[in-house]
């Protein structure tokens, strides 16, 4: 298979192909098609799996085509741990997206799912890019569908606030691809094996052998840092998220909590600090600063919220911003506990999206306020998002336990001080999502809940599918520490000592 | 190897199994089966652990490494359990007592529907493993595990009328305070990995470890630790959220809330006492936080007037006792009162659950009174249970509660001042549990008429675990018999590997003194009790002094002024005022400013070309003053 077409392709073309077959389907086959297409990815990305050894399996996992070899870019992908943990992630989250809101009738179907799929293959072309200008435009196609679902198909305020994320995200893509430009005029030159000869490079490891200065490098990270902050987003770049969140369809909001988010993460350990290790360094304690006033800010919000949606939306500014501290560590303990959380995060917002969506179709109600007693109508809904806000709370024997130990522990080695000041989050955290569960789910059954009915077999099985994987990885969390362990290399080895 | 030791695993296992089998089985299982399965887990757990317990007697122990739950280059962290002295005694009273308590709630919640039935149970072995887990733990992870999986039980226990809205915020509370200490505990854990690079009790409490440790990180470890303990052990100042947890349903309280769960901190103490005794500041902290518990929840417990909240006072006090002996470097007799305190305490809470469910769900005693007659097993455990608390010679409560004593009264300095304190605090004890004991069953019976009818002795499956706790109350005490009274502290030559207490030795004669001394008064606080409560009348709420006991002191009115209010304020401000207008608004004014800028430029186009003309001489002018003026 490796001499014919390769996993990082399969996962980009697939969801590609699909997606743009989905504009031609008529009414529900377009649903059944994205959510069938999907699961066909997933099955890929599973596959893929059992091929991650890189001495046996390197021309499965890699590929680098001519594209536009003049100025120096080629259609260079591959995998490591990192981008096939966030391929599987990306590849989870789709199909549970897709079944869970298979109930949401939305107009024009083909369009939606059409450009839901879109949004998918551009996220994994952001995970398995090995070259500047190719991550550039994967960067943009996944974000750009995701505009349009938004002003299309979202609320009432949909209009003003996508185009506040809009321009936001936007400024912040044309702040990195300045630094992509300026970086890249300082690369050397590559000769490709047909004898073309380009004057400098787009490719990843050209981009990690430049000879910036420390200054230069200083202010390219500052730049960088912003476009992908924005992203995450770390305070105070985050104020177009809660808007957006509360604005848009749910299964978009879901695409972009649970996967989108991870973009700028990812951004910082593959490029940013690769890229740029000595800015990195330099401004490392700036940048954990800056994440655990957010951590702290967020988690303060998140306690008067009344809208559900804009709840998790602070809660996971709050868990973004604690990744990234941990990743700005360099501390093993710690750089590994964001990689894991990478993925945890994303399965248990993902359940709480899930459950919430349900929450909402049923009542059309999306305040805590107007809330009560789902508890005695949907008692299984009930028991999957007590569970799931557990995992949200980092509980033990829960994956995201795991992660937030690690990370904690790694603040902790760097700066004791920075660890007291961020774990206070853990009793926010506690207090704003079990005040949530007590109102919304205990207590008298509210008007807006009377007519509420317990899930289906469809949405039961997808949530206890995460809730299995939040249970498997948070009892035995070693395999998935063992399988991410090389990405710790990418991060820790290029600093200068 | 040793087969049964091996087998340890099989006992935080089976009640998972019972958690599992109930839970998914809620809607098919009959309150029969349901019964069967939880305590039959239980007693298959209780009789592994007495094969245990055998092994551990015998000088047997084991620590089994099971998997790896995180290992980095950096840092190990294996899924590990330590089965010693230590810890198989507390499998035992938590199995023990966890079994008699499943077959109390057969009985007690049997009026639930089928499906709560279950859960009720499934939760309840859900919380047996958990605590399983924290005391089998062989690092401090494992522990925190349990620790927060107690944690969460409690809340689902508490919370387990979910309809009820004081009940659900009760769990809330409980949860969020425990979280408070737990925080103490996680950074603890963070500090010796930082230090030691280990969380391995074997490899924390080695020499070679605690060398790694200077003064300073052993005191901020250690108070840390001890943050973690207040939370879960309800002390000063987390202790606030225990009398709220009454409301769960009353073998919940028995079981987590005076048995088991509240005594993790004490066990998590004792288990780190190597570290602790290096650490002379948190040992006087902990003597005198606890003593200030003590003090404080027993002056609370005389004036309440519900059932249970007198119950829950006293097992904070009992706490804090325990908290003065850890304090004071007695470890054993701490640990031995943990023990007896789980007999009485278990029986009393159960008795009182026997009460209330004969009184109908009434807890308030001012409508109780003269149940003796109705209900003699209930009333004759019940004073067996006041008799061992208050330390009455012979009964289990007498021979811990001594030692915490005398260990109080050898501290050097303030030794005596400390004994006399908490002896005042434990005639204090003395002097609510015999008011709670005339005011129930003594005297006239004030409920109304349809009560009075009702009124009987509960079933046998919950009068036999009454009975059973209640010779354990009297008889659980000879296992630490001092050598003063011609015994041998058999628990205390037991615990020797493990655990040794840091006390100075007192005379015989001393001891006898102190005995005889406390062993007056208390008999003296009995007959006071009697005096003032023997003829009963319901009154109204109390005026002055005891009005500020009955509202505990003003302090949840005191935390919420000082704590929640100004968290909420502050994080409404941010939200409000912070987040919208100073943050978002400099967002929006960014690209409003730009609008403005577009709107005021466009009127530049103006399609004038002597406008353009005069705009291009300006601009050439400008350009040629900069170039003059820079380029020098």
């Amino acid at each position: 298979m490796g001499e014919f077409i390769t996993f990082p392709e399969l996962f980009i073309w697939l969801p590609l192909l699909a997606g743009l077959l989905a504009f031609f389907l008529k009414g529900n086959s377009a649903k059944n098609w994205a959510t069938f297409s999907s699961l066909i990815v997933l099955a890929v990305v599973v596959a893929s799996l059992f091929y991650s050894d890189d001495k046996q399996y390197a021309s499965y996992n890699r590929v680098n085509y001519y594209w536009l070899k003049q100025i120096g870019n080629s259609f260079f992908v591959g995998l490591d741990s990192t981008s096939r943990l966030l391929a599987l992630l990306t590849a989870i989250a789709f199909p549970v997206i897709f079944i869970t809101t298979s109930k949401n009738n939305y107009k024009n179907p083909a369009a939606f799912y059409g450009l839901m799929l879109l949004s998918q293959s551009g996220l994994m072309g952001v995970f398995v890019s090995m070259d500047a200008l190719l991550f550039y435009f994967f960067w943009e196609l996944a974000l750009i569908p995701v505009y349009f679902l938004c002003s299309r198909w979202g609320g009432e305020k949909r209009i003003q606030t996508t185009f506040k994320f809009f321009v936001y995200t936007f400024a912040g893509s044309l702040l990195m691809l300045a630094g992509i430009l300026y970086v890249y005029m300082h690369t050397s030159q590559r000769v490709f094996e047909d004898g073309t000869v380009s004057s400098h490079s787009f490719a990843l490891h050209s981009f990690m052998s430049t000879m910036l200065s420390i200054k230069e490098q200083g202010w390219l990270f500052a730049l960088f840092f912003i476009a992908f902050a924005i992203k995450m987003p770390i305070f105070p770049f985050h104020t177009w998220q809660p808007d957006t969140y509360d604005q848009s369809p749910t299964s978009v909001t879901m695409v972009m909590s649970a996967v989108m988010v991870k973009m700028g993460l990812f951004a910082v350990m593959r490029w940013l600090i690769p890229v740029l290790p000595a800015g990195a360094l330099a401004h490392a304690n700036m940048v954990i600063i800056l994440c655990v006033i957010g951590i702290l800010y967020a988690s303060c919000i998140a306690l008067v919220q009344d809208n559900i949606k804009k709840l998790i939306a602070y809660s996971s500014i709050a868990h973004i911003g604690l990744m990234c501290a941990a990743i700005f560590t360099f501390k093993e303990i710690g750089v590994q506990g964001a990689v894991i959380q990478l993925f945890s995060h994303g399965i248990n917002i993902l359940g709480m999206w899930v459950v919430f969506d349900i929450v909402e179709r049923q009542t059309g109600v999306k305040n805590i306020s107007q809330l009560g007693g789902i508890a005695t109508k949907a008692p299984v809904l009930t028991i999957f998002l007590v569970i799931i806000a557990l995992a949200n709370i980092a509980l033990p024997l829960t994956n995201a336990f795991v992660g937030e130990f690690m990370m904690f522990g790694g603040l902790f080695q760097l700066n004791p001080w920075y660890a007291f000041a961020a774990v206070i989050s853990i009793i926010l955290a506690a207090t704003y999502t079990l005040n949530m569960i007590r109102k919304a789910f205990y207590g008298e059954v509210s008007p807006a809940v009377q007519g509420m009915k317990d899930i289906g077999f469809a949405e039961k099985s997808a949530l206890a599918g995460l809730v299995l994987l939040i249970l498997l990885f948070g009892i035995m969390p070693q395999p998935m520490i063992e399988f991410t362990k090389d990405a710790l290399k990418n991060i820790l080895a290029v600093l200068p000592k | 190897m040793n087969t049964i030791l091996n087998l340890a695993w099989l006992i935080p296992v089976l009640p998972l199994v019972g958690f599992i089998i109930n839970g998914l089985g809620r809607k098919s299982l009959n309150k029969g089966m349901v019964s069967v399965i939880g305590c039959g887990v239980i007693l298959a757990a209780f009789v592994l652990s007495v094969m245990v317990f055998l092994q551990t007697k015998s000088g047997n122990t084991i620590n089994a490494h099971y998997f790896d739950f995180i290992q980095l280059s950096s840092f190990n962290l294996g899924f590990e359990f330590k089965i010693d002295q230590l810890s198989s005694l507390f499998l035992l009273i938590i199995t023990g007592v966890g079994f008699l308590i499943h077959v109390y709630s057969t009985a007690y919640m049997h009026e639930e529907d089928n499906k709560d039935f279950a859960k009720y149970f499934s939760y309840l072995n859900l919380f047996v493993f958990s605590m399983l887990l924290l005391v089998m733990g062989g690092n401090f992870v494992i522990m925190f595990i349990g620790w927060e999986g107690v944690g969460l039980c409690s809340y689902l226990l508490i919370g387990y009328w979910f309809k009820n809205s004081d009940y659900t915020k009760a769990a809330n509370k409980a949860f969020i305070m425990n979280r408070i200490g737990d925080l103490g505990f996680l950074l603890a854990v963070f500090w010796l990995i930082a230090k030691v690079g280990s969380v391995n009790f074997d490899t924390v409490f080695s020499a070679a470890s605690l060398a790694k440790l200077s003064a300073t990180d052993i005191t901020g470890i250690t108070l840390l630790l001890f943050v973690g303990a207040t939370g879960k052990s309800a002390q000063i100042p987390l202790y606030t959220w225990l009398p709220d947890a009454m409301a769960g349903p009353t073998p919940v309280s028995a079981l987590i809330h005076a048995a088991t769960m509240v005594t993790a901190g004490i066990y998590m103490i004792a288990r780190s006492n190597a570290l602790f005794s290096m650490a002379e500041l948190t040992m006087t902290i902990i003597t005198f936080v606890g003593l200030a518990t003590a003090l404080l929840a027993a002056s609370i417990a005389i004036k309440q007037n519900d059932i249970k909240k007198v119950l829950a006072y006293s097992t904070v006090s009992q706490l804090g006792f325990m908290f003065i002996a850890l304090g004071t470097g007695n470890y054993v007799a701490a640990v031995f009162h943990v023990l007896t305190h789980a007999f009485f305490k278990a029986l009393m809470f159960l008795g009182s659950g026997s009460v209330i469910h004969a009184m109908g769900g009434e807890q308030d005693i001012r409508k109780m009174g003269g149940l003796h007659s109705h209900m003699k097993i209930t009333s004759i455990t019940f004073l067996i249970g006041c008799l061992a608390i208050s330390g009455i010679p012979g009964f289990s409560g007498f021979f811990s509660k001594d030692e915490i004593l005398a260990g109080a009264f050898s501290v050097h300095g303030y030794g005596p001042v400390l004994y006399s304190i908490t002896l005042f605090a434990a005639l204090l004890t003395a002097f609510y549990m015999f008011r709670l004991y005339f005011i129930t069953f003594t005297g006239k019976f004030r409920g109304t008429h349809e009560q009075e009818h009702h009124l009987h002795e509960s079933p046998s499956a919950m009068t036999i675990p009454l009975i059973v706790l209640a010779i354990l109350s009297i008889i659980g005490g000879f296992v630490g018999v001092p050598e003063a009274l011609g015994g041998h502290h058999q628990l205390a030559s037991y615990l020797s590997p493990v655990v040794k207490s840091v006390t100075h030795h007192l005379s015989h004669s001393t001891e006898y003194i102190l005995m005889a001394v406390s062993t007056l008064l208390v008999f003296a606080s009995i007959a006071f009790a009697w005096m003032k409560y023997k003829n009963y009348q319901a009154e109204g709420n109390a005026t002055g002094f005891g009005k500020v006991l009955q509202n505990k002191w003003y302090v949840d009115e005191l935390y919420d002024v000082v704590f929640v209010k100004p968290l909420m304020k502050f994080s409404a401000f941010l939200n409000n005022i912070v987040e919208k207008k100073g943050i978002d608004g400099l967002v929006n004014g960014v690209g409003k400013a730009v609008q403005y800028g577009g709107r005021q430029f466009r009127l530049l186009q103006s399609g004038q070309v002597g406008l353009y003309v005069l705009l291009m001489v300006v601009g050439m002018l400008g350009l040629f003053i900069i170039q003059f003026f820079c380029k020098k």
